[in-house]
């Protein structure tokens, strides 16, 4: 447990160390974030339910970053609010994963 | 599981990465979120549309209120000239023109038989002065003696064998111009009894004729108050 937890510590260090986002991509960042954390939780529900699968979980957590920062990107350039779109799906899948993580702590 | 574990030790590096560095531009950028942002937008193009609109409006007034202030004065300075001219014509100062009458005063022509008086047969001051004032009483507006123009200061008076107006001597045949209405004008002289009437009992020549069109000319010496100031 501890080298994931390392991880993100470090993680979050280097990027408070590192220099600031344009604000112009700071919303794609936003959308990329839900995107990471929807990945996250649905590796935590996927390892409760022992289908743990590392490489679905990276490749998962790179794609919906990438697809997220894209969709808000695109909808920026078309001028439709998709972002809202990808923070509607990934925050309802959160909720959703958290959900089933919260029964499968309560069941054990 | 080691593997998996390396792997999910980077992908939570990754978005310690993330989360940290949009929490800071968030932090950042906090009132700034493109919603928000597009709304204060909106609402403060919004707000100086309306400021932009008030200004036009007002620019609108102030451009309004120049032009009549403009053609405040010029109507005023129109107005301010009028007065002038009008001060000017009633102070004699300007030729004016106008219907009104012709006068020829003329000495008696007869010969002065000896032992008679001359200055029954000649044309006097009070004559002049008889005639002007009755053309003042019919309404003339401007008089002249041999091209003098009549003032409010001009004296008609006699100065040894002369007439003088406005100092310079007048010497018969006397021309009277005198604007004014033709008809009161020329009535008022012949009256009976009038001034016509006695200087055509001493033998005078005295006509008036009607005329349409009669320049009385300026005043062209100088008007000089050596004692006299307006009250202020």
């Amino acid at each position: 447990m501890w080298l994931p937890l390392l991880g993100l510590i470090i993680g979050v260090i280097i990027g408070l160390q590192a220099p600031s986002l344009p604000q112009a991509w700071a919303q794609y960042m936003s959308v990329a974030v839900l995107a990471a954390m929807d990945s996250v939780f649905g590796g935590i529900r996927a390892g409760m339910e022992k289908k743990f699968d590392d490489i679905i979980f990276v490749t998962g957590f790179f794609s919906n970053v990438l697809l997220a920062a894209g969709l808000a990107y695109i909808g920026e350039r078309i001028g439709v609010a998709l972002y809202t779109a990808a923070i509607f799906a990934f925050g309802v899948r959160i909720f959703q994963n958290l959900a089933i993580i919260r029964r499968h702590i309560l069941k054990k | 599981m080691d593997r998996s574990r390396i792997l999910v030790a980077v992908v939570l590096f990754f978005l310690g990465v993330m989360m940290a560095v949009q929490i800071r531009s968030a932090r950042d950028i906090q009132p700034n979120s493109p919603v928000a942002r597009v709304q204060e937008l909106t609402a403060r193009l919004k707000e100086v549309r309306q400021e932009r609109d008030n200004l036009k409006d007002e620019v609108e007034d102030l451009r309004k209120k120049l032009d009549q202030i403009s053609a405040g004065t010029k109507t005023a300075d129109q107005a301010l000239r009028d007065q002038l001219e009008k001060a000017r014509v009633e102070a004699g100062l300007l030729p004016v023109t106008g219907p009104g009458v012709e006068i020829i005063l003329n000495d008696n022509p007869k010969e002065i038989q000896p032992g008679e008086d001359p200055n029954l047969y000649i044309l006097h001051e009070e004559d002049l002065l008889k005639v002007v004032n009755e053309l003042r009483a019919g309404g003339a507006e401007a008089i002249s003696i041999n091209g003098e123009r009549l003032l409010a200061t001009s004296e008609i008076r006699c100065a040894g064998n002369t007439i003088l107006v406005n100092t310079r001597k007048i010497a018969p045949p006397v021309v009277i111009l005198a604007t004014g209405d033709p008809d009161t004008l020329q009535s008022g002289l012949e009256i009976r009894g009038g001034i016509f009437q006695q200087l055509k009992f001493w033998g005078l020549v005295a006509e008036v004729r009607k005329k349409d069109n009669i320049t009385v000319p300026a005043y062209t010496g100088t008007l000089i108050f050596n004692y006299s100031r307006p009250v202020k």
